[in-house]
């Protein structure tokens, strides 16, 4: 563990490792493990990850303000969801809360919340969410101009070369997700979820969730349902994973298949010294769902990674090795053969 | 016009018909279809495109000669260069502050420009004309404040996704009056759901985005997703994934001038189209009940069921039969 005010410090680069917490343990244990900044999310549909269990009341989120200060890392709060209609006082809320506290960034995706965000507190620093989903500079510059965003967060849907090409086509920062689950769809555009439950990523905040998810046994499978849909049926030597829509098994025609998406999760850190030369400064891993040792064990290689990179080191092999086992990776969308 | 005057509207062409079965579709809508606005373009997949774009100039004119207005929808996801270049090309006079002619298409026809990626809105400093541009469906308007921000840059008709519920449309629709802002909402066709850097079509063909071979033009309306228990469920469209079930939102169309929107978007499909432009209009002008409506539409259509729930707060997928609309109240 990194004395106070040590272990956020710049890797020198510029490269900020941003890292989730949904608990104020796990972000002890992001700080703890060498996150340059850590986003989190209040108890409610103002952020993508309003799971039961999960998040930060407002006293835990003064107390987060108070420990990433003394630590010297940074502190992002998410308000990236799309505020209700007729009910915005949330999100309202939310920004003013973030404003109260001095976060060092609010994350936001919708254009109303944005823009009450820049009318009301012109001082609070705005990242754009990859729920706006800002694919090119185009869109990027008109978030800049109307609500000065000073970091956009890239959708998963950008190949390596146009992400070194839009980095260096703006005059914002970029940060891109490296590790984590991957959304499929371009995110922001995705009603999947609430065609199947009733809630979405957008409204709720919530993608596939655990309250619509049902398995059923049968005497040679185990089903796992969402809503009224099966999703996936497991042999009894398969592994049954849980039944996040788009990474569903399905039919077309003859075919059976993992229509969408196969069960793999994005891990993007041979391409960090490729990121870090075409400028790229953040530097995201998913999973505010995560428990505080995962959140220690990533965020831990990936600082190393990050730490290697800035000193002109070889990157830490051995470290990143342990990412990758109990589970299939990909590169998703930044290798042009994925799409 | 007032903002609640009530338009039928044709949504662009989601799928990859052949170019002249596409121009032909347009033809028959400018010569028999009781429709109001039309919005053409490519949506989904930049890469077809130069299929359709021969026939774009006869095909906005036979519509604007029956009197049809006509809209540009921009594609919704722009990531590379040629789709930067294309959505800048057709908005170029925004784009460029020393020129003050137009994009040669909106100088000709002085048509409005649908935009779905905010790209397209890049270069606007001072709140436009009215009709230069309209906010559509993949622009996630969810809320008033949303509406006010675009009223504020000169944007007075707005699309709205989907998946929004009763309760949400009536907030939005109250907004709109406020600020003389017009709205649009999805009535008819199977609904878009989600799109991807991903072209699934290609992928279950075997092939990647780069080399898809144009796959897509097998299915005029999507390629069926079932699940594996052979109970319907998506619908595959290229990069787009769209729901199995049919949206038909007609028999709800009083219930939905109540709420405040005036715009009523027919998305077009291989078959039942014609049909259920006809039923919306019946039930617009008082000629058919909503219950009727709903019969003339059943007897052609897709094999495909009805559904209704996004309307009513429940998974999309749900039909929700007629029940007595409660106007003014919460969600069913």
């Amino acid at each position: 563990m990194s004395e106070p005010g040590q272990s956020a410090e710049s890797v020198g680069t510029g490269s900020e490792l941003v890292c989730p917490a949904g608990t104020p343990a796990a972000l002890h244990a992001a700080v703890d493990a060498g996150a340059h900044a850590i986003y989190v999310g209040l108890q409610d549909d103002t952020n993508a990850r309003n799971f039961p269990g999960l998040n930060f009341s407002p006293r835990e989120l003064q107390d987060a303000r108070a420990y990433t200060r003394f630590r010297g890392a940074k502190l992002f709060l998410a308000i990236n969801t799309f505020a209700r209609a007729g009910g915005l006082a949330p999100w309202h809320n939310a920004l003013a809360l973030a404003n109260d506290l001095g976060v060092d960034a609010a994350i936001v995706a919708d254009l109303g919340v944005a823009a009450h965000a820049a009318k009301h507190y012109p001082d609070l620093r705005l990242h754009l969410s990859v729920q706006a989903g800002a694919s090119n500079p185009a869109a990027i510059a008109f978030y800049q101009r109307h609500f000065n965003v000073r970091r956009v967060v890239l959708p998963r849907v950008l190949t390596l070369a146009e992400v070194e090409r839009l980095t260096q086509a703006v005059t914002v920062e970029t940060e891109v997700f490296v590790y984590g689950g991957l959304c499929v769809m371009a995110e922001g555009r995705c009603a999947l979820s609430s065609y199947c439950t009733g809630q979405s990523p957008n409204m709720q905040g919530v993608c596939s969730p655990a309250s619509h998810v049902s398995y059923r046994d049968e005497p040679a499978a185990m089903v796992s349902r969402l809503g009224d849909f099966t999703i996936n049926r497991f042999a009894p030597d398969e592994p049954a994973g849980y039944p996040t829509l788009c990474k569903g098994r399905f039919r077309v025609g003859t075919v059976t298949d993992y229509v969408f998406e196969d069960p793999v999760s994005l891990n993007a850190d041979a391409l960090l010294p490729a990121l870090v030369a075409a400028g790229v400064q953040g530097f995201k891993i998913e999973g505010r769902q995560r428990s505080r040792a995962y959140v220690s064990q990533v965020v831990g290689a990936f600082r190393a990674a990050l730490d290697a990179l800035s000193a002109g080191q070889p990157m830490p092999v051995q470290a990143l090795a342990a990412l990758s086992e109990g589970g299939t990776q990909t590169q998703g969308a930044y290798q042009r053969r994925w799409q | 016009m007032t903002a609640n005057a009530a338009r039928l509207t044709l949504g662009p062409v989601l799928f990859n018909w052949p170019a002249e079965h596409w121009r032909d579709f347009y033809f028959r809508i400018a010569d028999e279809a009781p429709v109001d606005i039309v919005y053409l373009g490519e949506v989904v997949c930049s890469k077809r495109q130069p299929f359709f774009d021969p026939h774009l100039p006869a095909v906005i004119e036979r519509l604007q000669r029956a009197g049809k207005a006509v809209r540009l929808s921009t594609l919704a996801l722009v990531m590379n260069r040629r789709e930067q270049q294309a959505i800048h090309a057709l908005v170029r006079d925004l784009h460029q502050a020393d020129e003050t002619t137009t994009g040669p298409l909106l100088q000709e026809s002085a048509l409005t420009v649908e935009v779905n990626d905010l790209s397209a809105l890049m270069a606007l400093r001072e709140p436009v004309a009215a009709g230069t541009f309209c906010a559509g469906p993949f622009l996630n308007i969810y809320n008033e404040a949303s509406l006010q921000f675009l009223a504020d840059l000169g944007i007075h008709h707005c699309s709205l996704p989907p998946e929004l519920p009763r309760t949400a449309l009536e907030a939005l629709g109250a907004a709109a009056a406020a600020q003389q802002q017009s709205l649009e909402v999805y009535v008819h066709g199977r609904v878009p759901l989600a799109l991807s850097a991903r072209c699934y079509h290609a992928r279950v063909h075997g092939l990647d985005k780069v080399n898809c071979q144009f796959v897509c033009d097998q299915d005029p309306d999507g390629l069926a997703v079932r699940t594996l228990d052979d109970e319907d469920f998506l619908t595959v469209n290229g990069i787009q994934t769209l729901s199995h079930g049919c949206l038909n939102l007609i028999d709800l169309l009083p219930d939905l001038q109540q709420l405040g929107i005036s715009h009523f978007r027919i998305s077009p499909q291989s078959r039942g189209t014609m049909t259920a432009l006809s039923a919306a209009a019946g039930v617009l002008t008082g000629k058919l009940s909503p219950g009727a409506a709903l019969e003339t539409m059943q007897a052609d259509s897709l094999t495909a069921p009805y559904c209704n729930g996004f309307y009513h707060g429940l998974e999309g997928a749900r039909w929700v039969s007629a029940e007595p609309v409660r106007l003014g109240g919460g969600p069913l």
